[in-house]
């Protein structure tokens, strides 16, 4: 009898691990080039950004975007490539970035060599939006390779192929960076900067921020407010032992964690304070100063 | 020998040892023999105890010493040996920051200080919270609030005074909720326009009704509790937390609902301090979070501070509105001869937005600062406030503030750094004890780097050349599993081999490896007064070699001089900032660097690594250039100087920053092992070989 038992649960996990195997979760796959964002990404305007990006748009201009991190910049371009209907291709710049990461390279397959675009070129062929987020943490003689398709030749030369690709008229740079940083190696090159259309971008007023906190994570307007309050305590507190204030992506982050049920002190704890600082006296005062508006 | 004794030491014995140290406060009418009596009652180990601490004691100051030699037998009564070295260095504390009286009267209260270790142990210590506090108000919003000490807690609208330590509950969190609750509501009062300049007038007009005073800080009190439990309610719960656990209600005067409308400000708690002026106001009416007023000493400084802003934001406004027509959308069209006016959009306490000609502009950070503080004080921002300085008026008005200045005059510490210094005897940090003051050298313009230049003119080229062997060249990877192209090597090897049916390398690429000299090095040059003649020569040589060097190697450097002259006046001097290029003015600066007094190096080292971390670099090195030991006129010489010395260097280490020391002291082997480690140095036994060296060290370091 115990023995039946024994073999009825060993085959029953034999037949669930079969079906995990089988039907393994799986997530989509897609082409950047080919995909099409269909639901229209919220985003609420600041200013006049959005007009004045389908303008640089309409006249092949690129485009770069300024403002601190999680203000939603990314957002923004998702909410653009929606407006235009155009494939995304977004590049997170890191200083290992090399030329051939953008552009494209060689591989070798069944003993041939074969050529593979990069995302850059991906999105030059495609009549795409490229979108290279963080482009400062790019090395500066990685960031030299998009300045003839920043100008009006529009151009990406392919040295290896030997070949010169000549932009769509659907495709469109953008580039973005932190100007917060204030580095001297992570500043933009002249040389660089001077061939963009920059939109500048910021955390929003206090009732818009509340409004997208709302909408985002489906909180009441009063915690949301109070939360908008809270982000700008933490914003007093940049450069005086904050790198930045709580940004709105990480307000969204603490407004769900609350709409999920979690206490608010905690959820400010862990999705605001611990995000942004590991100094135990300073993670005490934000602690703090979340503790004070809720 | 005392050590040997078996039994307790006799008086004499006591006395003798007693005298050793305090012998310089002795007389004939005053002897050791009281104190050596008293402490020959106690037992061996407490009486060896006693005495070393006399001798720590006596190093700072000998009547301290005597006066804590006369207590200590009453002291070891109510204290273990632990409690005995907190009192000591308590009583050393005090006296570097307040002087020998106070430092007395500590010592004799012995049975005070029993009392409040007693209670310690539940209390709260302001020192451990009070960067926490600091943090927490500047978060708050308004002007950066500092934290201070003082026995009664309030504001002078700049500095949130506290008492030292909090014991008025068992625990720990409920004496914090004290804390943060008073700094609260002296926060509130500088937010919510108790201190405005208005009120301030009010009050001292009807300073001949003493009590308009404490009703008003009463009324006060209860209108900001009232705007704190809309704004604040966490901070208001911990209010009602407060006044529940010390059964405390706040009592109700009269009309007084009147302050929680939105619109009441505080005119309304001042015309209810009026209608009550002729009533005593009742002590037990104040809660234990409301604290007191120094009224005096905040019309001082709100009135100092008005005239110092309003001077300093139309500087900047001026700045700023010729940074604005500078970037105006049309260059060519010439600016306006007169700067205009801004206008106020819109008052609000943080956000003021404010136009010019008609167009909202949004202000810098420093002014928006500027116009949330005036605002604080005024209640608004007046329009003459709005109107830029004139050309040629920037800092109309300013005082002029030349730290050389300070030392001319009366002593002040405004705007010089303080550090800690390490007391090796103490094993403690004496607290805020240096003071260091930034200077520029002044330049001298002599073409000495010119001829620096054409003396070594061989060694700076052959200089270049190992320099910029060393910046590195891009180097290709080879057999690579990722990279930028194919390596054909490898394929046809792995061809090869898939043929001859052996497994195939994944490694078939190339990769540009591209060198990063990620570095930054900062120069401290001691520039104490032994180093005149021809060690100064070789020092400010050595630089020039060096920053010819460095300019074909693009590391990050800066070169700062120091000196001192008692912990009081410590001065660094400015050569080239990071952020400087090796400019004519610069070379000036390296030609004018001249022999100044002493070698305080601790806190020297200390003021340069804190510079050195605000530069991002993943190696950040500090060289030392320097002639001898650590040595200052006051008691700085020997081993204090060189324990605080390598005490600041252990410090450095732990911000990640690597300290180097080029000496030409040939003693220095005997003490530079202790204080940079065994390897960390070079000692160059003559002189006129630096230069010829230095490029060659610093070229070895950073390999």
């Amino acid at each position: 009898m115990a023995c039946r038992k024994i073999q009825t649960t060993l085959s029953l996990s034999y037949i669930l691990s079969l079906n995990v195997w089988l039907f393994p979760v799986q997530a989509n796959i897609l082409k950047p080039e080919e995909h099409r964002i269909v639901d229209e990404p919220y985003y609420e305007p600041i200013a006049e950004e959005i007009n004045v990006f389908e303008a640089a748009y309409r006249n092949q201009l690129p485009v770069l975007l300024k403002g601190p991190t999680g203000c939603g910049k990314t957002r923004f371009m998702e909410h653009m490539a929606w407006r235009l209907q155009r494939p995304l291709i977004t590049v997170s710049c890191h200083d290992d970035l090399t030329a051939s990461d953008l552009v494209g390279r060689f591989l070798i397959t069944a003993g041939e060599t074969r050529w593979v675009d990069g995302p850059l070129a991906r999105a030059v062929r495609c009549g795409g939006i490229c979108y290279l987020d963080e482009i400062v943490e790019a090395r500066k003689d990685t960031t030299v390779v998009i300045h003839p398709l920043a100008d009006d030749r529009r151009l990406l030369p392919i040295e290896k192929l030997g070949e010169l690709l000549e932009a769509a008229a659907e495709f469109s740079l953008v580039i973005s960076y932190n100007p917060g940083y204030q580095s001297v190696l992570k500043d933009l090159k002249q040389s660089t900067r001077q061939r963009f259309v920059a939109l500048e971008f910021d955390y929003p007023q206090q009732a818009l921020e509340s409004k997208i906190i709302c909408k985002e994570a489906g909180i009441d307007q009063q915690t949301a407010a109070q939360l908008v309050k809270f982000a700008h305590m933490t914003r007093n507190l940049k450069g005086n032992g904050l790198d930045e204030g709580a940004s709105t992506r990480l307000l969204v982050h603490a407004a769900k964690l609350m709409s999920s049920g979690v206490a608010p002190t905690v959820a400010c704890a862990a999705a605001i304070s611990q995000a942004l600082t590991d100094d135990p006296e300073m993670l005490a005062a934000v602690n703090e100063l979340s503790a004070s508006v809720f | 020998m005392p050590a040997d004794h078996p039994g307790p030491l006799s008086a004499d014995a006591i006395e003798e040892r007693l005298e050793e140290n305090v012998e310089t406060v002795l007389s004939s009418r005053r002897t050791a023999a009281g104190p050596a009596a008293e402490l020959a009652l106690v037992d061996k180990q407490t009486q060896n105890l006693v005495l070393d601490a006399v001798a720590v004691i006596a190093s700072t100051n000998a009547e301290l010493a005597f006066q804590f030699a006369s207590h200590a037998t009453k002291a070891t009564a109510v204290l273990d040996s632990k409690q005995l070295h907190a009192w000591m260095i308590r009583a050393m504390d005090i006296f570097d920051t307040t002087g020998l009286h106070a430092a007395v009267s500590f010592l004799q209260d012995v049975d005070g200080f029993a009392r409040e270790l007693q209670v310690r142990t539940k209390s709260l210590e302001l020192d451990s919270i009070q960067t926490i506090l600091e943090n927490y108000l500047h978060g708050l919003s308004g002007r950066p609030l500092r934290i201070g000490c003082a026995e009664q807690h309030y504001t002078d609208t700049e500095t949130v005074f506290l008492p030292a330590l909090c014991k008025r509950f068992e625990s720990e969190r409920d004496n914090f909720r004290l804390y943060k609750s008073m700094a609260v509501m002296c926060w509130a009062q500088t937010w919510y326009g108790t201190w405005q300049h208005t009120m301030i007038q009010a009050l001292r007009d009807l300073s001949d009704s003493p009590q308009v005073l404490p009703w008003y800080h009463f009324f006060e009190s209860r209108r900001l509790e009232l705007l704190l439990q809309s704004e604040l309610p966490g901070v208001f719960r911990d209010l009602l937390t407060l006044q529940k656990m010390t059964g405390y209600t706040r009592p109700h005067p009269e009309n007084w609902s009147v302050l929680g409308k939105p619109s009441a400000g505080p005119e309304c708690s001042l015309a209810m301090a009026e209608q009550h002026r002729h009533k005593p106001f009742p002590p037990d009416w104040s809660s234990c979070y409301d604290g007191g007023v120094e009224l005096i000493q905040i019309q001082g400084i709100v009135a100092n501070r008005l005239g110092k802003e309003k001077d300093q934001l139309k500087t900047l406004l001026a700045q700023w509105q010729d940074e604005l027509n500078a970037s105006a959308p049309n260059p060519n069209e010439q600016p306006p001869a007169q700067r205009r006016a801004f206008h106020i959009n819109e008052q609000v306490p943080q956000d003021t937005t404010i136009s010019l000609d008609g167009k909202p502009v949004t202000p810098p950070t420093d002014v928006k600062n500027l116009l949330t503080s005036i605002y604080q004080d005024l209640g608004q921002i007046p329009d003459e406030y709005l109107v830029p300085a004139g050309d040629g008026q920037y800092n109309e008005n300013a005082p002029a503030r030349d730290p050389r200045d300070v030392w001319k005059g009366t002593y002040h510490e405004e705007g010089a750094f303080l550090y800690h210094e390490w007391d090796f005897e103490r094993q403690h940090y004496r607290k805020n004890w240096a003071v260091l003051r930034e200077l520029d050298v002044h330049p001298q313009w002599d073409h000495f780097v010119d001829k620096t230049r054409t003396k070594y003119a061989g060694l700076i080229k052959q200089c270049r050349r190992t320099f910029e062997a060393l910046r590195g060249e891009d180097k290709v990877l080879k057999r690579q599993p990722v990279g930028d192209d194919i390596d054909i090597d490898a394929v046809v090897q792995a061809q090869a081999d898939l043929l001859s049916g052996m497994e195939m390398s994944d490694c078939l690429f190339t990769k540009m490896h591209k060198v990063d000299r990620n570095i930054a090095v900062m120069f401290m040059v001691d520039m104490s007064g032994s180093t005149k003649g021809w060690i100064n020569d070789a020092e400010r040589e050595a630089l020039v070699l060096l920053c010819e060097a460095l300019q074909s190697l693009g590391d990050r450097y800066a070169i700062y001089g120091f000196s001192s002259l008692t912990h009081k006046r410590c001065e660094i001097f400015r050569v080239k900032r990071f952020d400087e290029d090796y400019s004519e003015q610069v070379k000036a600066r390296i030609s004018g660097i001249k022999p100044q007094d002493y070698t305080r190096m601790g806190v020297a080292i200390r003021h340069l690594c804190t510079l050195l971390q605000q530069v991002e670099a993943r190696t950040k090195i500090l060289i030392t250039l320097s002639d001898g030991k650590p040595d200052d006129w006051d008691s700085y010489r020997g081993q204090y100087g060189i324990e605080d010395t390598r005490q600041a260097l252990i410090e450095a280490k732990r911000a990640n920053i690597h300290p180097y020391c080029i000496t030409i002291d040939t003693q220095a082997k005997s003490y530079l092992p202790h204080m940079y480690g065994a390897v960390n140095f070079t000692v160059i036994d003559q002189v006129h070989k630096l230069p010829l060296r230095i490029s060659d060290i610093y070229r070895r370091l950073t390999a």
